[in-house]
């Protein structure tokens, strides 16, 4: 066959064909690969909600409990810190919960709970998920009226996980769907499902 | 013996020659070593590229060793680790050979891709070899993070807690992104398991790959020099270059005193301070990884610290990232921002001088900043910092077009 035999517009054609036949074969065999990698059927079944026993927990108090490897926070909040909620509003980027996605609609109020003396949250900071501290003492010579610090980049919450503004975090502190079962029995990662 | 084999397997120059017949051995070495040119004013600067190399070989044996002994999983990882230290036989000493070896990576990396910036290394016609180069840099950072959360100790699982929350900041796909780099719902064995994946097999190979390139790249154009000329402008009779001689035996007998030299350094190190005072091995790292605690001060090991201060100084999460990426990514660019004539520091004006010493006394700053906690006077100088460091790079079109240069010699001169 010489140069002047050859149909390059059928020889083009051809190429590209093959070529786009295999990246679609790749495209395919791609899928299982990347499709390993995301959480497996035992990591999904493990999320099973967990049991906080509370008739130890003193007012003004604070435990910490895992669930789905994820740490969570359970404050028994004192009268003199619920009171404390509604100051310094103005110094919060999300006063009122209106991030939808960071607590279910039922703690999506005021105190961000579903009873107000206990604050159950996930203790994992929205900026980079560094565990937050606790820190209730008031001071108001700096305007801190008790809360939770994170050490890492310095993202302050309040006593409802609510963010200060100008703070790297973006958002409030996550709460987990949460129900209580008895007066003294706390569920996390079940909730009634109604709210 | 058919025809086709006797011809084949008659001696016709001994043994190299029937390897030469079926393998370019002979050529190869010619080629890249005996037969490779290097300018023969090399200076100190031009040693580190060949430490880098060593230091890689020392990377690959150490962890070998270690992968025979360590266990990839969250219940077994610290405990191993400290099996490695106690009962395995010289054990402690591979230990510390690699993890004094991830921190004379990045120092001899770092003091390599400054002798780029002093001797414009990057500029025409080696920008591919720059570009190869910052890859390198990119796969050894991900290498590095990797194996910093194998021994699954406090700083180990909280450091990867937050630079992988980091793609989290990315908008729409960052949650979804972040449940597949952890294959999980929070940091667990399973992302231990395929970390330890990464960082034995994927990037080592990725490694490898680049490194061969980044070589390939450097014989085809050839190296820089401190003069910042082609030394294959002016060649001999015989073809060679005249300022050049071959890097075997003259660079590489001069080489060996200095790898020599590097590994008393580096020995001094390994075996008087392997942790360095909390710098290379950090304090919190010699406690198991507790998930409902986070260490009180948490920062990253020196290599990642100045964009790490980076970070932190930005109040927002999504610019955060954003600046922390393009922090790292920038000098990627260095090849196409620079607009001086000259490629030497030698004959560049006092402009560019004083840019690049802002530029060491910032980075080593920010560096500083990152290892400190979070207090208003560290964020703040760490702003300032900050725009330095972007500054220079983002200001370099400017200011190395208007800078006054020197003329630049035909051939390589000496001085002193």
């Amino acid at each position: 066959m010489t140069e002047d035999d050859l149909d390059r517009n059928r020889r083009h054609f051809l190429g590209l064909a093959t070529a786009v036949t295999g990246v679609v074969g790749i495209g395919f065999v791609a899928v299982p690969f990347l499709s390993s990698l995301k959480p497996s059927a035992r990591s999904q079944a493990l999320g099973v909600p967990v049991e906080v026993p509370l008739g130890s927990l003193e007012a003004g108090e604070m435990i910490r409990v895992l669930w789905r490897g994820r740490l969570v926070f359970v404050l028994r909040r004192t009268e003199e810190m619920l009171a404390r909620l509604a100051e310094n509003l103005d110094k919060l980027r999300d006063p009122n919960s209106e991030e939808e996605d960071q607590q279910p609609n039922y703690a999506a109020n005021g105190t961000r709970s579903v009873r107000p003396e206990y604050l159950v949250v996930e203790g994992s900071c929205t900026h980079l998920g560094c565990a937050p501290l606790e820190d209730f003492e008031v001071r108001p010579a700096e305007g801190w009226g008790g809360g939770f610090f994170c050490p890492c980049h310095g993202s302050k919450f309040d006593l409802a996980g609510r963010v200060y503004k100008g703070v790297p975090a973006p958002t409030n502190l996550r709460i987990p769907p949460h129900r209580f079962i008895r007066d003294d029995l706390l569920v996390i990662g079940q909730d009634t499902g109604a709210a | 013996m058919s025809r086709i084999e006797a011809e084949v397997g008659k001696p016709q120059g001994g043994f190299m020659k029937w390897i030469d017949d079926r393998f370019p051995f002979t050529e190869t070495m010619k080629y890249h070593f005996t037969e490779y040119y290097a300018s023969k004013n090399f200076n100190i600067w031009y040693a580190f590229g060949v430490l880098a190399f060593v230091v890689l070989v020392i990377q690959f044996i150490s962890g070998i060793f270690l992968t025979m002994n360590y266990k990839p999983d969250a219940v077994q990882a610290f405990a191993s680790v400290e099996y490695i230290m106690r009962d395995v036989e010289w054990g402690w000493l591979i230990r510390y050979m690699h993890s004094t070896g991830a921190s004379f990576f990045f120092i001899v990396v770092y003091l390599h891709m400054f002798r780029a910036m002093l001797y414009g290394s990057y500029k025409k016609p080696r920008e591919l070899i720059w570009i190869i180069g910052m890859l390198i840099f990119l796969v050894l950072m991900a290498e590095a993070f990797a194996g910093y959360l194998l021994p699954w100790g406090q700083m180990s699982y909280w450091g990867a807690q937050v630079i992988i929350s980091l793609f989290g900041a990315i908008p729409w796909v960052g949650d979804a992104l972040v449940e597949i780099i952890r294959g999980d719902y929070s940091i667990s064995d399973i992302t231990l398991n395929r970390f330890f994946a990464l960082h034995v097999i994927a990037l080592p190979l990725a490694l490898i790959g680049l490194v061969f390139v980044h070589i390939v790249a450097l014989h085809e154009v050839g190296s820089s020099n401190p003069d910042g000329i082609e030394i294959k402008d002016y060649k001999g009779a015989d073809g060679v270059p005249l300022d050049g001689v071959a890097f075997h035996p003259y660079h590489t007998s001069k080489d060996l005193v200095i790898i020599i030299v590097f590994l008393m350094i580096f020995s001094a190190v390994m075996f008087f301070a392997p942790d360095m005072g909390g710098y290379f091995l950090e304090h919190a790292n010699f406690e198991p990884a507790n998930l409902t605690a986070t260490p009180e001060h948490i920062a990253p090991v020196w290599y990642f610290t100045p964009f790490y201060a980076i970070l932190r100084a930005v109040p927002d999460k999504l610019w955060g990232f954003i600046l922390f990426g393009l922090s790292v990514i920038l000098p990627l660019f260095l090849p196409w921002l620079d607009r001086s004539r000259v490629k030497s520091i030698r004959y560049r004006g006092w402009i560019y001088k004083t840019a690049l010493t802002i530029f060491v006394i910032t980075f080593i700053t920010l560096g500083w900043l990152g290892t400190m906690p979070v207090e208003p006077v560290y964020v703040m100088a760490a702003r300032v910092f900050a725009v330095i460091y972007f500054a220079f790079f983002l200001l370099m079109p400017y200011y190395t077009a208007i800078d006054k240069t020197k003329p630049v010699p035909d051939r390589v001169v000496y001085h002193g």
